[in-house]
């Protein structure tokens, strides 16, 4: 049964002193996935991670990681998990190539393979031209491309990346995803946290994480059709205006604006949602359309971080 | 599973870290260059030409002597004559001399009777070793009584100082130096080792990859086990060709006692490492360990000296063994097994803090 998941925790607690940075955390990944960990800064991303390679010790709780209860059975598990760290950690004044070396043979990679493994991810990850260069001095996309490889180099089944696409331009991060989806039909589970949206649209699955606790979990398309909330957006040429008027209504939680165009998210037990915003602004004399529409990733984001994704209906 | 390529893995990059380090590098060169010049040409134990004043008040042709004689001891540096031993004190107090001879004019009658010193020395003891090197005078005078009333030149005793005949400090300052260097360079170095890799976030990559304690531990010793012989070898030739120092042991010897006391400053280095948080605390940790070592092991003041408790702290401190074997190897031609209980505690120092180390560092951030 346990078999079907890369990773199984039932009650998985971590505190600091007064602060419970990872509260309760029940979670179930399949192998052979992605998995995202979306959530603010400070919610218990990199936390949960360190737990789940055996970096730190839960203060309560259970993890199961490929089969192995961590921490009392992280070492068998060091030469099965891939962890690329969210702050970089290869060393800075040793150049790529060594970098790489130092890693393989930390790993014990057979002599014969080394240098075949390295060749070829040197060359998958356009670091070829690069080799010679201290890893303190490349720049934030080229490093991020050094800490994959280095994390992939032993052929690990399970793969942690904490922010890796931070500091990484769009295209650059386009690719990296192109190689993380390429890993996972390889059969690897990957773990990513993020705070970007369509970084998160990205993943199989994902738990949005918020001061510690999992406030909503499941496929994007779940989250987004299980939103407890209404979502109406208006276009105004007086956005600022059109938002003074909406903001203060009971039962709106969250207006964004994004140019000319507001989203705002209301409360379920408002029951025509789009006529009581129109007549707000109408109200105000503003001119202003409005119309209903479905939820986005970014929307139960917001809903979820205000603990209204389930207030309503679990 | 065990694997002799992780720890040459280790090794490997940390000489390769150690290599583009162009402070640490410079810290193992100068070190001991510093030093040695410091110990060997400005720190003299061995006091001469003091400051003196004299007071004549017999003016005869023997006082003229004692005079010249104690000039010639070079203990004494005479600068001026002064009126009456009032005027010496208070030239003395001013600072202008650290050494009166007051030579009353009843000088040569007092020779005779031999019950009365003849002549006053006043000395600014303040300083002992000033006070050392004056006692020293009180001895000549000694002698030159003895020669007036035998005639024949014969001293009343002889010093006899077999190891050090010109008392020259840097042949006594040297070997206990190589320990004093060592203790500075060697238990730094590795004190800051992991600690640096925690504030660099290295550490966080490594303790998830299978590398073992024990791995990284010794693998992080052995480069600077070399680095530690380079230096003594560095010490023992500027020694030899600057100061004249001999090694009356086995050159060999003094290579297998400094390993082992290379090895029980880096093991202890390794302990510092897992204790402190960051790599300024492992610097002031290295310092509140090497300011005992200096003034404990013996090194500068002689370890008979010290009370008991003193005496106690400092069998604890790895330098306090090593001057003692360094000394008895390059100085008095000892052997190892001469010199075994030493080398015991050494030992035992080195396999306790190791073992300490492994154990209390831990592949977990918390
Ligand atoms: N070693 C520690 N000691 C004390 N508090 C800690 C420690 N590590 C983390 N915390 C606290 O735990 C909480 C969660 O931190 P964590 O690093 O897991 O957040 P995160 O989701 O990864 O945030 P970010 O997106 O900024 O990386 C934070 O409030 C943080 O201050
Ligand atoms: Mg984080």
């Amino acid at each position: 049964m346990s078999d079907d998941f890369a990773i199984v925790t039932e009650g998985l607690t971590r505190r600091f002193g007064q602060l419970t940075a990872v509260n309760r955390v029940a979670l179930r990944i399949p192998r052979g996935r992605i998995y995202g960990f979306l959530g603010p800064n400070g919610s218990g991303k990199s936390t949960t991670i360190r737990m789940l390679c055996g970096l730190l010790t839960p203060s309560e709780g259970e993890a199961v990681v490929l089969g192995l209860k961590v921490p009392g059975e992280a070492e068998a598990l060091k030469r099965k998990i891939g962890y690329m760290t969210q702050r970089f950690s290869l060393y800075e004044d040793l150049t790529v190539l060594e970098n790489l070396q130092f890693i393989a043979e930390i790993f014990c990679l057979p002599r014969a393979r080394r240098r075949g493994r390295i060749e070829e991810l040197m060359e998958g990850f356009h670091l070829t031209e690069l080799r010679r260069q201290w890893a303190g001095t490349l720049s934030g996309g080229q490093k991020q491309r050094l800490a994959l490889a280095a994390a992939i180099l032993h052929e690990p089944q399970l793969l942690f990346l904490d922010e890796p696409t931070s500091a990484v331009d769009p295209q650059s991060r386009r690719d990296f995803w192109e190689r993380l989806f390429e890993l996972a039909d390889n059969g690897t589970t990957l773990l990513v946290s993020t705070h970007y949206m369509d970084e998160a649209e990205r993943c199989h699955g994902l738990a949005i994480l918020d001061r510690g606790v999992v406030v909503a979990d499941g496929t994007p398309a779940t989250l987004e059709a299980g939103i407890n909330a209404w979502v109406v957006e208006v276009e105004s040429e007086r956005a600022r205006v059109a938002r003074n008027a909406i903001a203060p209504l009971p039962g709106v939680f969250s207006v964004t604006q994004l140019g000319a165009r507001l989203r705002v998210l209301l409360e379920r037990e408002i029951d025509e949602p789009q006529g009581y915003i129109q007549a707000a602004l109408d109200q105000a004399h503003t001119p202003a359309t409005s119309r209903l529409t479905s939820a986005g990733l970014e929307d139960v984001f917001v809903a979820a971080t205000q603990g209204r994704y389930r207030g309503g209906s679990a | 599973m065990s694997c002799i390529t992780r720890l040459l893995a280790v090794v490997r990059k940390e000489v390769r870290q150690l290599a583009r380090d162009r402070l640490t590098f410079g810290m193992i060169v100068g070190i001991p260059m510093l030093q040695i010049m410091l110990f060997g040409f400005a720190i003299n134990t061995d006091v001469r030409h003091l400051d003196t004043a004299v007071v004549d008040q017999a003016g005869s042709q023997l006082s003229a002597t004692l005079i010249a004689d104690a000039e010639a001891s070079q203990v004494v540096h005479v600068v001026r004559t002064a009126r009456d031993s009032t005027e010496l004190q208070e030239r003395m107090r001013r600072g202008e001399i650290a050494v009166g001879i007051v030579i009353p004019a009843d000088f040569e009658r007092r020779l005779q009777q031999n019950d009365r010193s003849a002549a006053q020395l006043i000395v600014d003891g303040a300083d002992p070793l000033i006070l050392g090197a004056a006692q020293k005078l009180t001895q000549m005078e000694l002698q030159q009584d003895s020669t007036l009333q035998q005639g024949d030149g014969a001293p009343l005793f002889e010093l006899y100082n077999p190891y050090n005949p010109e008392r020259r400090s840097a042949v006594y300052i040297v070997p206990g130096l190589i320990g004093v260097i060592l203790t500075m360079t060697m238990v730094l170095f590795t004190a800051v080792a992991i600690v640096r890799e925690r504030e660099r976030g290295n550490l966080e990559l490594l303790i998830n990859t299978p590398v073992r304690n024990i791995e990284l531990m010794v693998g992080k010793i052995i480069p600077y086990i070399i680095i530690g012989l380079l230096q003594v070898s560095l010490i023992l030739l500027l020694g030899r060709f600057l100061f004249q120092v001999p090694i009356v042991g086995a050159i060999g010897d003094v290579y297998l006692a400094t390993l082992l006391f290379i090895a029980a400053n880096l093991t202890l280095g390794l302990v510092i490492s897992t204790l402190a948080a960051s790599q300024f605390q492992a610097m002031q940790m290295t310092f509140f360990f090497f300011l005992p070592s200096i003034l404990l092991s013996g090194f500068m003041f002689p370890f008979d000296g010290m009370p008991q408790a003193a005496q106690y702290i400092a069998e604890v401190l790895p330098l306090t063994h090593f001057v003692r074997i360094i000394r008895g190897i390059m100085l008095r031609g000892a052997d190892l097994l001469e010199l075994l209980g030493d080398i015991q505690a050494l030992a035992l120092f080195t396999t306790l803090t190791l073992t300490i180390a492994v154990l209390r560092f831990h592949k977990r951030l918390d």
